[in-house]
C-alpha cells in the first residue's frame, strides 16, 4: 500500500515543519504549506490524499481554500483544524465539504486517525 | 401582579419595611423630619388660618344677629306695652270728660262704668276704679277691697297726677298687700276745682303683655322701674318689686343694645327701652350669643381643630416614614442593582480578556505539545541511549503539563464564546435527578446522602436543557467536595414568585468564609489549591445569566453552602 499523501496547512511555520516530520516518522508522506495560496499551488503541482488546513489564516482563510479545493479536485478531501471550538465554524466547514473538524491542540494520534478515516484505509 | 409604574419601580412592602431601621440613622431623621415640617406647615397653617377666620366671620354675623333678634324683639314688647297704657289711659281720660261729677260720685254708676271698660278691652285689666277729690280723700270706690273713705294726698302717685294730670305709677303693694300699679287722670270742673280718677291694674296684668315668644331658657325679658325694682316678674331676679343685681343702663326712648357681664361675670346682651308716658323701663337680657349652642363655638372649633391636627400630624408622620423607607428601600434596590451590573461588567471583561489571552497561549502551546511528541518519537526511533528514559520522562511531563494548559484554555473559550441558547420545555426536578446521577458513584462511595423535593405544582421551564445540567453539575461538585464523607446535599425545588422556579442546592459542608463569598463566581478563583481551575462557578454564573436566570449564595464557614439558582418559567 502507497504511503498517504497529506498536505498540511498552517501559518505557523514551527507547528507545520514539527508535524510534517512528526507523521513522516510514522510513515505518513507529508508535505506542509504556510498560506493558503501556497496549499493550492502544491494541490497543482502534486496529488494529495487529504489535506489538513488551518481555518484561520493570514491571506486566503481555510474557508476559501477549502471552496477553491472543492471545485477544481472534489474528491480530495479536507480536515478542518482551529483554535475555535466555535460550533459555527464546525458547521460552515461541513458545509462547505469539510470532512471533519479538530480543535487545536490536537493529539496526533487523533488526526491520523481521522487522515485514515478519510481515506477509508482504516 | 402590581400594575408596573412607569415612573418607579414598585416595591415590595416586605422590601419598605426591610429599610425601616435606616429610620433612625441621622441622614434619614433629617430628610424625614424636613418632610413633616414643610408638609405640617403648608397643610395646618392654612387650616388654622381658615377656620379662625371663618370663626371670626361666624361671630360676628351671629353678634349681627343677635343684636338686631333683642332690638326687634325689645321694639315689639316696647309697641305692646305702650298700646296697653294708652289704652287704659285714654278710656280712663274718656269717663271722666263723658260723665259729670255727680254721677261718678255714685258707686252703681262707677261699678257699671269699670265693667263696660272691662268688657270692651277683653283684658280683665282694671282692679278697680275710684274717684278722689283735690284733697286726697276717695269719695266713690269700686272694687273688691273696701277703700272708700281712705286719704291719699300724702301718696306719690297723688302728688304727680295732680301736678301732671295724667300719671302711670309704679308697682307697689299699697293698702292691699298686692302688687299693682296705677293709672290716673285728673279732671278739672268749671269751678276751678279738680278731682281725679283713678284705676289699678295688677301687676300681673302688666306682665302678661310681655311678650315671651321666641325666648331661649337663658334668656329673661321683664320691666323694672328707674330705681331697678322689678315691675314683672323675671327669670333670673324672681318676683315682682325683688331688686335687679344688674346695672341696667340708662334707657331713653331709643332701644339701645350692648354686651356686658352679668353679676355671675358671664357675657349678655342686655337690649333696654323707657315705655313712654310711664316709669317703666323694659329690659331684655339674652346669653351672650344666641344660637351658640347650636352652632359653632370656641371650644369645639379648638376640639376639632385638635382632632385635625392630630389626624394630619399623624399621617404625616405615617407618610413621610413609608416615604424615607422606600426612598431608601430603592436606594438600596438601586446600589444592589448597580453592583450586579458591576460585576456582570467585570466578569464579561475578565471572560473576554481571558478568551483572548486562551486564543493566543493555543497556538504555541501546540507547537509545545507537537515538538513534544517529536522528540518523544525521535527517542523511540533512536533506540537505547543514556539517560533515554530520563528524557522520555521530560516529553511526558512536556505533553502532560501541555493537557492540562489545554483543559485551561478550552475552559477559558467555552466561558467567553457566544452561546446558543437551546430552548425546550424541561422538568426541574427530572433534570435534577438525571445530574444527581452523574454524580452517583462518588457520591455513593463516601455515602453523601443527596436528596431531591420539589413542591407540588412547579412548572416546567422553558430553557436549555445541557446548559442547565452543566450549571447543576458544577454546583453539585462543588457541594460534594465541600461535604465531609456522610455528609448531606438538599436539594429543593419550589416557586419564586408567580415567573420563576428556584433550585435551592444546601449542602452541611465546609461553607465559604465570608472574605471569599464576594468572589467566587470571578474567574480563576478557587479554593481548591492544585485542582481546580477556578472557571466552574464563573461559567456557571455567566450560564444562568444567559438562561435570563438568577444565581445567589449564602454560606457560613463550617456549617454549610446554599446556591440558590432563579430560572424564569419562560424565556424572554
Amino acid at each position: 500500500m502507497a504511503a498517504l499523501r497529506v498536505l498540511f496547512v498552517d501559518d505557523e511555520e514551527e507547528l507545520v515543519s514539527t508535524v510534517v516530520e512528526r507523521l513522516d516518522l510514522r510513515g505518513i508522506d507529508a508535505t506542509g504549506a504556510m498560506s493558503g495560496e501556497e496549499a493550492l499551488t502544491r494541490i497543482e503541482e502534486q496529488p494529495f490524499d487529504v489535506v489538513v488546513l488551518d481555518v484561520r489564516m493570514p491571506g486566503l482563510g481555510g474557508f476559501d481554500v477549502i471552496k477553491r479545493i472543492k471545485q477544481s479536485h472534489p474528491d480530495l478531501e479536507v480536515i478542518l483544524l482551529s483554535g475555535h471550538g466555535a460550533k459555527e465554524a464546525a458547521e460552515t466547514g461541513l458545509r462547505l465539504g469539510a470532512f471533519d473538524y479538530l480543535q487545536k491542540p490536537v493529539d496526533l494520534e487523533d488526526l491520523i486517525a481521522i487522515l485514515h478515516r478519510a481515506t477509508g484505509r482504516e | 401582579m402590581r400594575p408596573a409604574s412607569p415612573w418607579i419601580d414598585p416595591l415590595d412592602p416586605t422590601e419598605v419595611e426591610a429599610a425601616r431601621p435606616y429610620l433612625a440613622g441621622p441622614g434619614a431623621a433629617r430628610l424625614r423630619r424636613t418632610v413633616v415640617l414643610a408638609t405640617a406647615a403648608v397643610s395646618i397653617v392654612p387650616l388654622l388660618i381658615i377656620s379662625f377666620l371663618y370663626y371670626d366671620q361666624y361671630e360676628r354675623s351671629l353678634r349681627t344677629g343677635t343684636l338686631e333678634a333683642v332690638s326687634r324683639q325689645v321694639t315689639n314688647n316696647k309697641r305692646a306695652l305702650e298700646f296697653f297704657l294708652t289704652e287704659r289711659r285714654s278710656a280712663l281720660s274718656f269717663i271722666v270728660q263723658d260723665r259729670s261729677f255727680t254721677e261718678l260720685c255714685d258707686e252703681k254708676t262707677l261699678s257699671r262704668l269699670m265693667k263696660h271698660t272691662n268688657d270692651t278691652f277683653a283684658l280683665g285689666s282694671f282692679a278697680d276704679l275710684g274717684l278722689i277729690d283735690a284733697g286726697g280723700k276717695q269719695l266713690c270706690y269700686t272694687g273688691p277691697y273696701d277703700l272708700k273713705g281712705r286719704d291719699y294726698h300724702d301718696q306719690d302717685w297723688f302728688y304727680r297726677v295732680s301736678r301732671r294730670g295724667v300719671f302711670v305709677s309704679d308697682a307697689f303693694l299699697g293698702y292691699r298687700h298686692s302688687p299693682h300699679f296705677a293709672i290716673a287722670t285728673k279732671h278739672e270742673r268749671e269751678s276751678g276745682e279738680y278731682y281725679i280718677l283713678r284705676a289699678t291694674v295688677n301687676a300681673e296684668v302688666l306682665a302678661e303683655q310681655i311678650v315671651t315668644a321666641g325666648l331661649t331658657p337663658d334668656d329673661d325679658v321683664f320691666l323694672v322701674n328707674r330705681d331697678g325694682v322689678l315691675q314683672s316678674p323675671s327669670r333670673r331676679y324672681g318676683a315682682v318689686l325683688n331688686t335687679v343685681r344688674i346695672p341696667i343702663p340708662h334707657a331713653t326712648g331709643e332701644v339701645h343694645v350692648l354686651e356686658q357681664e352679668d353679676e355671675q361675670h358671664l357675657r349678655v346682651v342686655i337690649g333696654c327701652v323707657q315705655v313712654a308716658d310711664s316709669p317703666f323701663v323694659l329690659v331684655y337680657i339674652g346669653s351672650h350669643v344666641r344660637g351658640q349652642s347650636a352652632g359653632l363655638s370656641l371650644p369645639r372649633l379648638l376640639v376639632f381643630l385638635m382632632v385635625s391636627i392630630a389626624f394630619i400630624l399623624g399621617v404625616i408622620f405615617w407618610g413621610s416614614g413609608q416615604l424615607v423607607a422606600s426612598l431608601r428601600a430603592h436606594n438600596l434596590k438601586r446600589a444592589e442593582l448597580m453592583h450586579k451590573v458591576e460585576y456582570a461588567n467585570k466578569l464579561a471583561t475578565i471572560g473576554r480578556l481571558a478568551a483572548g489571552v486562551a486564543h493566543e497561549i493555543n497556538n504555541p502551546l501546540t507547537i509545545i505539545n507537537e515538538k513534544a511528541g517529536l522528540l518523544q518519537d525521535i527517542v523511540k526511533l533512536e533506540g537505547e541511549f543514556p539517560r533515554r528514559d530520563k528524557v522520555l520522562g521530560i516529553a511526558e511531563s512536556i505533553v502532560g503539563s501541555v493537557a492540562r494548559c489545554r483543559k485551561v484554555t478550552h475552559r477559558l473559550l467555552g466561558f467567553a464564546k457566544y452561546m446558543d441558547v437551546a430552548s425546550e420545555t424541561i422538568a426541574v426536578e427530572e433534570l435534577l435527578k438525571e445530574v444527581v446521577s452523574f454524580l452517583g458513584k462518588e457520591a455513593e462511595s463516601r455515602n453523601v446522602t443527596i436528596t431531591v423535593e420539589a413542591e407540588p405544582g412547579v412548572p416546567n421551564v422553558e430553557s436549555d436543557r445541557g446548559q442547565l445540567q452543566q450549571v447543576f453539575l458544577n454546583i453539585l461538585n462543588n457541594a460534594e467536595a465541600a461535604v465531609r464523607d456522610g455528609g448531606h446535599i438538599d436539594i429543593r425545588v419550589r416557586m419564586a414568585g408567580e415567573r420563576r422556579v428556584a433550585v435551592c442546592i444546601a449542602d452541611d459542608g465546609i461553607g465559604i468564609p465570608k472574605e471569599n463569598l464576594d468572589r467566587i463566581f470571578e474567574p480563576f478563583f478557587t479554593t481548591k489549591e492544585g485542582s481546580g481551575t477556578g472557571l466552574g462557578l464563573s461559567i456557571t454564573y455567566g450560564i444562568v445569566q444567559k438562561l435570563g436566570g438568577e444565581i445567589r449564595v449564602q454560606s457560613e464557614a463550617g456549617k454549610g453552602t446554599c446556591f440558590t439558582v432563579l430560572l424564569p418559567v419562560r424565556r424572554g
